[in-house]
């Protein structure tokens, strides 16, 4: 009985790897057969980009429970850590692959020790705070990067939060961190197989994690935090683990996002507040706890209001009622009923006895 | 057993309808192309209708060339939602409206141009996603993009493949770096150096205040050469203060510094809706120093609730304003407000410019449509650097192969509630 279960857990997480598999597969065939449009071959990254987004989302809000609405902040911590890596190396390491992967050991490890940071005191507490919390974390980070100048010369770097001349750089001086005006010239380094890699590595650590030990304990502070702590589990140590996991992944996927623009601004726009609330949205309209559902509505919502560009302005009215129809068929009960009703499964089943 | 079967089978079939959305979006890229084009002509109409120019003749002769012969296509990229919505529909009005008039008056040697502008909300995401848009409809030469950090990213795409892009109001220096990009507009250095050059040399203060925008790229960008170039200046900065998008509706902290430190001068490298705050609530605490701003100022006047009196004797260094004497520009504003019923600003007239801009290097360089868009891209950069363009935004407007454009700023000051020239 045991052995059965678990084969349906590795059953189940095979599906997962084969859906990603099977759609680099096809976009590869696509790539080089060219049968694909400069569109979608300029969206392939950043679909990359947001399914690892919601996939470490999800982490945090399906399977610890608890609501962050920080997540782009975590992305902005990656994503400038990374191209300030790339850009700093960029005459010193002149592989771009191995640069590429230091720079995305780097943004992970910094997002996720900022995660551990915010997390070590909020998480000792119990209700929202998190949410709180992070939602200011998040506006805080855009802010503090906006102000931030950093430039090299030859006697090393230099940091200002005035502007870029009291940076007092010398002739030969390149101001890499310029305020507003972020990073240009990262490396365009992210290519659609390194987004694959990245994804499988984050399916990888996010369903290993759940079907972990660590993961039970982890899904029984979400079920029942008394019974989980009656029975000797150390929930701000769970707690953490999952929540810094998720962070140090949001990184990831911006140091990916930071190595596909040759610009990098931290705008209201791409690491703000709608931006958390967007990934929210691909978690929730996924399924939260769902984490193939969390990648197929990413990709399914970041393409749409690209593929409705021929509807001129009206895409961003019809994205919105897409996304409360997607709400209503997810979630309403009455809907819920009806599709079991009249399910794909039911039906089988029926023709399967009329048999 | 069975359930997986059944799960397999919804996932799969959910990925090839998904997969064949994405394939289809190669071919139905036509259709939304011919959508974009049938709009256009129906704006068109309205718009000839509204102006009552001789519109059979017009509107007949258009779709015949259209039909008859290779067409070039132009594109455009800009916010047409979101908070900088103001900046791209001016852009893509501007652009359209230049396009109407050319192939009203035959083309470009002949032929017609198509036109195609897309949305980017100012992200510099959307922004390349855009302009993969724009290249799958086969663009040839691209007006944008219109803000200068989603130029920056475009121009990364467009270097890649070799198309021509002329930035009408992509301020930054970054974004002129590849040599495929040209811009219609001043960057943000020779704004912010001319500016102080400009109250140094004439003597307008001596104890100068700035407040900027430390999150907006082209606020900061002039303040930093306003800065460095002051040094070099008879005057002196004596407070320099900064505010976010976050939190830009009171300035009473920031203009209480300038006038503690005694500021004679305001300098406001910003967006005119900030500015008519600062204004109006400088005026509230009762101090009244100069305020001298760049061309984001234009537009001022036409501010709701704003109390144009208090924008007396603002002096700007601008390249357009509406309410200018000359012939081209009172053409082209009275053109603008028929067609689209509004005042067009500045960015308006930068992709005015651009689009006869592009005319005028095609027929310098004889590029033909039926070139490949990386041939008409290297004929177009070389004829920039020889053409010189009277336009609406600058006289003798050139281009050094650098991409940045050599025009005079002409400073204005608001008299009577309108712009006059300084001399």
């Amino acid at each position: 009985m045991k052995g059965l279960k678990l084969s349906k857990n590795v059953k189940d997480n095979l599906i997962t790897y084969g859906i990603v598999i099977l759609a680099y597969l096809i976009m590869e065939i696509m790539i080089k057969t060219g049968h694909i449009s400069s569109l979608l071959q300029g969206l392939l990254v950043p679909l990359c980009v947001y399914v690892i987004l919601a996939v470490s989302l999800n982490l945090t809000v399906g399977i610890l429970g608890e609501l962050s609405l920080g997540h782009a902040g975590f992305m902005c911590v990656g994503a400038f850590a990374g191209a300030f890596f790339s850009r700093y190396m960029q005459d010193v390491i002149e592989v771009s692959l191995l640069r590429f992967v230091i720079a995305i050991l780097i943004g992970a490890l910094s997002a996720g020790i900022v995660g551990f940071l915010i997390g070590m005191p909020v998480l000792r507490l119990r209700g929202d705070y998190l949410a709180i919390v992070t939602l200011a974390f998040g506006e805080i980070i855009k802010n503090i990067i906006n102000v931030l100048y950093v430039g090299k010369d030859a006697n090393g770097l230099h940091f200002s939060t005035k502007d870029s001349m009291s940076l007092g750089l010398m002739e030969d001086g390149d101001v890499i961190i310029n305020g507003a005006q972020g990073i240009t010239g990262t490396p365009k380094d992210a290519t659609f197989t390194i987004g694959i890699i990245l994804i499988i590595i984050t399916l990888v650590i996010v369903l290993n994690l759940i079907h972990s030990r660590d993961g039970r304990a982890i899904m029984s502070i979400r079920d029942n935090l008394i019974a989980a702590e009656s029975v000797g589990i150390n929930i701000t140590k769970y707690k953490l683990m999952a929540f810094s996991v998720s962070a140090a992944l949001a990184g990831m996927a911006g140091v990916l996002y930071s190595h596909n623009l040759s610009s990098l601004m931290a705008t209201p726009k791409n690491f703000g507040y709608n931006m958390s609330i967007m990934i929210l949205v691909f978690v929730v309209l996924g399924g939260i706890g769902n984490i193939r559902g969390s990648i197929i509505s990413a990709v399914i919502l970041t393409l749409l209001p690209e593929l409705l560009r021929g509807l001129s302005n009206y895409r961003m009215l019809i994205y919105s009622i897409v996304l409360i129809v997607m709400m209503l068929f997810n979630w309403s009960p009455k809907l819920i009923n009806l599709r079991k009703k009249y399910s794909l499964k039911r039906l089988l089943k029926k023709t399967g006895e009329v048999q | 057993m069975k359930k997986k079967v059944v799960s397999l089978l919804l996932a799969a079939s959910m990925m090839t309808v998904m997969l064949a959305g994405c394939g289809n979006s190669g071919s139905s890229d036509a259709g939304s192309g011919s959508v974009g084009t049938q709009e256009e002509s129906s704006d068109a109409d309205a718009a000839e209708t509204e102006t009552e120019t001789n519109t059979d003749e017009g509107s007949d002769a258009a779709p015949a060339a259209d039909a008859s012969g290779a067409v070039y296509k132009i594109g455009a990229i800009g916010p047409a939602t979101g908070g900088a919505a103001v900046y791209g529909i001016a852009v893509q009005n501007g652009a359209d409206l230049a396009i109407k008039e050319i192939n009203e008056a035959g083309g470009i040697n002949g032929h017609m141009i198509e036109y195609n502008f897309q949305d980017d909300e100012c992200d510099n995401e959307k922004s390349v996603n855009a302009y993969n848009t724009l290249k799958d409809w086969g663009m040839q030469m691209l007006v944008g993009s219109t803000t200068s950090g989603c130029s920056i990213a475009v121009s990364a795409e467009s270097a890649n493949d070799n198309l021509f892009q002329l930035t009408p109001s992509g301020s930054s220096v970054d974004c002129i770096t590849n040599d495929n990009v040209f811009q219609v507009c001043f960057t943000d250095p020779n704004q912010g150096v001319g500016a102080a050059q400009y109250i140094g040399s004439n003597g307008v203060a001596e104890k100068v205040a700035v407040i900027y925008d430390s999150s907006d790229v082209y606020s900061s960008g002039i303040y930093e050469k306003f800065a460095g170039e002051a040094a070099n200046q008879p005057f002196e900065i004596v407070s320099s203060e900064a505010f976010t998008a976050d939190n830009k509706t009171d300035f009473s902290v920031q203009l209480q510094k300038a006038k503690d430190a005694g500021a004679e001068l305001i300098f406001l490298p910003i967006y005119y809706t900030e500015a008519s705050l600062i204004l109006t609530q400088a005026n509230a605490m009762g101090y009244e120093p100069e305020f001298f701003g760049c061309d984001g100022l234009d537009g001022i006047l036409n501010v709701e609730n704003f109390d144009t009196a208090l924008a007396e004797g603002v002096m700007l260094l601008t390249p357009f304003a509406a309410d200018a004497e000359d012939e081209a520009t009172k053409a082209f504003v009275s053109a603008y407000e028929a067609a689209y019923g509004d005042t067009p600003n500045q960015f308006a007239a930068d992709a005015y410019d651009a689009v006869y801009i592009i005319k005028a290097a095609i027929e310098k360089s004889g590029a033909a449509p039926e070139d490949s868009v990386s041939d008409i891209c290297d004929k177009l950069k070389a004829a920039m650097t020889e053409i010189s363009v009277d336009g609406l935004t600058g006289e003798a407007m050139s281009w050094e192969a650098g991409g940045a454009v050599n025009k005079e700023p002409k400073a204005m000051e608001i008299v009577n509630g309108n712009y006059a020239l300084i001399q």
